[in-house]
């Protein structure tokens, strides 16, 4: 089936099987093998990614299902050289340690920050239960998001 | 120019993070060489069965397939997978199942074309004609008569028994004033690392020499057995750990997998590759824990422990794997804790069972260990209507106490566990939570608090007490390059860990050069020299120690040929500012880079110099460290769910010195939420027929976000005196600690209701029945 759609403001047209899996699509066709697979029955939100400004677990989406719209990878956050603040947040708070839930994470907190721009403790916790980390304990990944809402804050505040 | 600061000891951010955040990091799964095929691995649905026969034409022929095999056309062709503990019975262990299939996941087919969702179609295609056999999960059972025999040719399930009595524990008998008696279960854990693993190999016929990548904890020591098992010099053989997504002691091992996905390679003359899904992850990759222990506790009125003694009952699980047979030792050796028990003794039974092998996990047997030390203190508290925070004070060996031999013979380095102790208990406000809780059961509110003062061995050790083809030296080099930037070249092999980090701040405080300078390079056998990994929380101890020494040897090079430059003795010159100055005088000095370029041109050749500047170290330890602290969880349980909240979690660790204070913080916080999983809530569960219940992760519950509290860390400092940076090591710790605190806190929380024992995971449905129990029979 014929796909089109836009990556990390990229267009594309792409012919796919009906059943591939949009995080497959994402990671073995075009090429950007940031967004993860963690499991299959998608608990773990490693593959999370922002379709048309949303996040969505791409393993549970198939490619088709995202035709004609525009998504948003880990990749594709950073302008140039400049951090999306929710990048840097996770870099000055420790927030990570082996690095692969941590695609998603971002993506999932870029969601969260999106809707709610001042979240508490436990609402970062909840926003955030569809995330899976083995590592970090979720302590340091909070204080990232909690780091990246005060910027963003600010940075509005300047604007 | 800038001032470049001191880096050991500060908040530094990771030099690691960059790439990962950015999703540039290459893991396993990510990397792609030209014509690589895809291998997909059918496994066995049943937990034991004979292999009749296995049709594999009609696979064969489907569209994109290359090649599908099963355990006879692998005869010959690789060896056993390699247990290097010692054990009376170790069974061959077959890359894909050989007549027989033990425990559901074991590989049986594997399918390669030209991408997965090809050779899963093929899979689908296959014909195994399996003889279900009796399948036994109780290891209590296995080692009973009558029971099902996993290998036909050992006639018992028993892979290994271990007796170590002792006339003190007889005479501690005696001498007590009661003897307190209680089961222990550490449940069947699965270490579900974020990734899961997965092999790339790649052979070069004309060369004869394979690469591999592996998502392992262990590149050299997977090359060294690779190469035996494939009949391959070590020479030719290259592994290359990329990113690791995790490993918590599942990937310190040797599978099968991995020398297949190699074979598979040398017979196609193309690149291979295997990724493991979550499903296989938690059926094939070697699980932790699952011990059952009875324990005998001579005490006197006081409170005084004279002894503890066990029997203990070990789920090694279908096959033996790299250290199977060996975790359970620690669990034994270490189960004296902190405390001065001068005596213990004890049994332990090795079983089969027809589940996957067990193996390290996150603390591997001393988890166990504590858990039984810090419930004989609250069990004993229990007992005689005791503090238990005063149990453990009567108890613990005593600051002077150090260095300390233990009744299992270990050596404790240092510590000073009432000094953690009385921190975490000031961190907590003791007195007034024990107050709290009196109003609030007075209120009808279920509030409990639990200590753990734990003692933990790592950065193991001197090579002597590592089984053969087994290390416990670790290894470095450092380089400074003609430019004055250093490479380091580290054995160990971080996952997450921060090495990268870490060590960057080691060289660049003793170079006197700003970590950015510095590029710490692991992972990769082609490059490193032989090392041995990370795991058992060694990277910085032994790693670290190392890494001290090369850079010892570049110093002292450095500092020769810059006091033939400066007419100083090497001795009164120290590394500063990316200077080499006079100690006495930093204003006078001389550019590194000067020293550097002098080192490598050589136009002035130094008599008794080579040139260059490259140093390489091995590190043998002559003990292990032994790292410690008290852990207190305060919880209330809701008696009418049975759910346990936290109030409050206090940490306090002693890891010897700190040299990165973040990345300290992050190892105690993930090994807290993985201890307090165990807890409550995580268990492999296999039903009677030994499949597997909790076979995704809607079933095994792995931690969300909203499953755990917010950690509150203290520290002391005690340093180790077994190297020179004084550090004990930390990446198992909060583990250790934390899953007997949060035990104990919901017993304490259940106390009013006469409930004394209850096994982990304290899921709420657990603890709601137990209260149920309770009530009716009051």
């Amino acid at each position: 089936m014929r796909l089109t759609l836009t990556v990390n403001d990229q267009q594309r047209e792409d012919e796919v099987e009906p059943r591939m899996l949009l995080v497959h699509y994402l990671r073995d066709v075009a090429g950007l093998t940031g967004t993860h697979v963690g499991c299959e029955t998608s608990l773990c939100g490693a593959c999370t990614v922002l379709v048309d400004g949303s996040a969505v677990k791409s393993c549970t989406v198939l490619a088709v299902q995202a035709d004609g719209a525009r998504i948003t990878t880990v990749e594709g956050l950073a302008q140039g050289d400049q951090l999306h603040p929710v990048q840097e947040g996770f870099w000055e708070e420790h927030g990570l340690q082996c690095g692969y839930c941590t695609p998603g994470m971002i993506m999932a907190s870029v969601d969260l920050l999106s809707r709610n721009s001042n979240p508490s403790e436990a609402e970062i916790r909840h926003a955030l239960e569809g995330n899976l980390c083995r590592c970090t304990g979720y302590q340091h990944i909070i204080k990232a998001v909690q780091y990246a809402a005060n910027k963003m804050r600010a940075g509005k505040a300047a604007a | 120019m800038a001032v470049i600061p001191k880096f050991v000891g500060a908040r530094i951010k990771r030099r690691e993070d960059p790439r990962l955040i950015q999703g540039q990091g290459i893991y396993v799964d990510d990397v792609r060489l030209p014509g690589m095929l895809t291998a997909v691995i059918l496994r066995s649905p049943h937990a034991h069965a004979k292999i009749n026969s296995i049709d594999l034409t009609a696979a064969r022929g489907a569209p994109g397939v290359v090649c599908v095999l099963a355990g006879e056309d692998l005869k010959d062709k690789i060896g056993t997978l390699p247990c290097v503990a010692p054990a009376e019975r170790i069974p061959f262990h077959p890359s894909l199942a050989l007549g027989k299939v033990r425990y559901v996941g074991e590989p049986v087919v594997v399918a390669v074309a030209t991408d997965a969702y090809r050779a899963q179609d093929a899979l689908d295609l296959v014909e195994v004609d399996y003889d279900p056999l009796d399948a036994v999960v109780d290891p209590e059972k296995a080692i009973a008569d009558g029971a099902p025999v996993l290998h036909d040719e050992f006639g018992t399930n028993v892979a290994l028994k271990m007796e170590v009595p002792s006339p003190a524990m007889d005479e501690a008998m005696r001498n007590a004033d009661q003897v307190v008696r209680f089961k222990i279960i550490n449940q069947r854990l699965a270490p579900i690392p974020m990734e899961p693993r997965g092999v790339v190999a790649q052979w070069n016929p004309g060369q004869r020499y394979l690469t591999v990548w592996s998502s392992t904890q262990i590149p050299h020591i997977l090359r060294s057995r690779l190469a035996e098992m494939l009949k391959l010099g070590e020479n030719h053989v290259r592994v290359i750990a990329p990113e690791v997504g995790g490993g918590f002691g599942c990937k310190l091992n040797v599978y099968g997998e991995e020398a297949l996905t190699s074979y598979l390679s040398m017979l196609l003359g193309k690149p291979v590759k295997w990724i493991e899904r979550r499903r296989e992850n938690i059926a094939g990759t070697t699980h932790g824990r699952d011990q059952i222990t009875y324990l005998e506790v001579p005490i006197k009125k006081d409170g005084t422990v004279l002894g503890i003694k066990g029997r203990f009952i070990c789920d090694m699980g279908a096959y033996l794997q790299l250290l199977t047979p060996a975790i359970p030792g620690f669990s034994a050796l270490m189960m004296t804790g902190c405390y001065k028990i001068p005596a213990m003794s004890f049994e332990q039974i090795m079983a089969f069972t027809n589940k996957i092998a067990t193996d390290a996990y996150r603390g591997a047997g001393r988890p166990e260990a504590c858990f039984i030390a810090e419930r004989v203190m609250d069990v004993v508290a229990g007992e005689l209507r005791l503090d238990p925070a005063e149990v453990r004070r009567r108890n613990f060996i005593p600051k002077n106490g150090f260095p300390a031999t233990t009744a299992a013979g270990l050596v404790y380095d240092s510590g000073d566990y009432e000094q953690a102790l009385d921190k975490a208990l000031a961190m907590v406000d003791y007195k007034k939570i024990r107050a709290e809780q009196e109003a609030a059961r007075k209120q009808g509110r279920y509030i409990g608090i639990g200590l753990a003062s734990y003692v933990e061995i790592c950065g193991i050790g001197p090579s002597a007490m590592l089984p053969p083809k087994f290390q416990g030296w670790e290894s470095a080099t450092v380089r400074v390059e003609p430019d004055s930037k250093v490479t380091v070249l580290t054995g160990v092999s971080p996952h997450g860990q921060g090495q990268e980090t870490t060590f960057a701040q080691l060289v660049a405080d003793a170079l006197g050069i700003d970590i950015d300078d510095i590029n710490v390079v692991h992972g990769d056998t082609a490059i490193v020299q032989y090392g041995v990994g990370t795991f058992g929380s060694r990277a910085t101890a032994l790693g670290g120690t190392a890494l001290m020494m090369a850079v010892g040897k570049v110093q002292e090079k450095l500092k020769k040929i810059a006091s033939t430059m400066m007419e100083a003795p090497p001795d009164q010159l120290v590394f500063n500012q990316r200077t080499i100055a006079l100690a006495s005088d930093l204003g006078k000095s001389i550019p590194l880079q000067q020293v550097v370029t002098a080192a490598y041109d050589f136009k002035q050749p130094i008599p008794g110099l080579e040139p260059g500047l490259d140093a390489t170290s091995f590190f043998e330890p002559t003990g292990c460290t032994f790292p410690f602290g008290t852990h207190i969880a305060v919880v209330e349980v809701d008696p009418e769910t049975g759910v346990v909240k936290f109030l409050r979690y206090v940490a306090v660790d002693d890891c010897g010195k700190i040299i990165s204070p973040l990345l300290v913080e992050g190892q105690i916080h993930g090994g807290i939420a993985q201890g307090i999983a165990q807890a409550l809530y995580e268990e492999v569960v296999y039903d009677e027929n030994g499949q597997l219940i909790t076979a995704t992760l809607m079933d095994y519950a792995v931690p969300k976000a909203d499953m755990l509290p917010l950690y509150e860390l203290g520290s002391t400092v005690t340093p180790s005196p077994l190297n020179p940076l004084g550090v004990k090591g930390v990446g198992e710790a909060g583990t250790i600690g934390s899953t007997p605190c949060v035990v104990n806190a919901v017993l304490d929380a259940l106390g009013p209701f006469g409930i004394t024992q209850l096994d982990m995971p304290l899921r709420p449905e657990k603890i709601w029945r137990a209260i149920k129990a309770a009530k009716k029979s009051s």
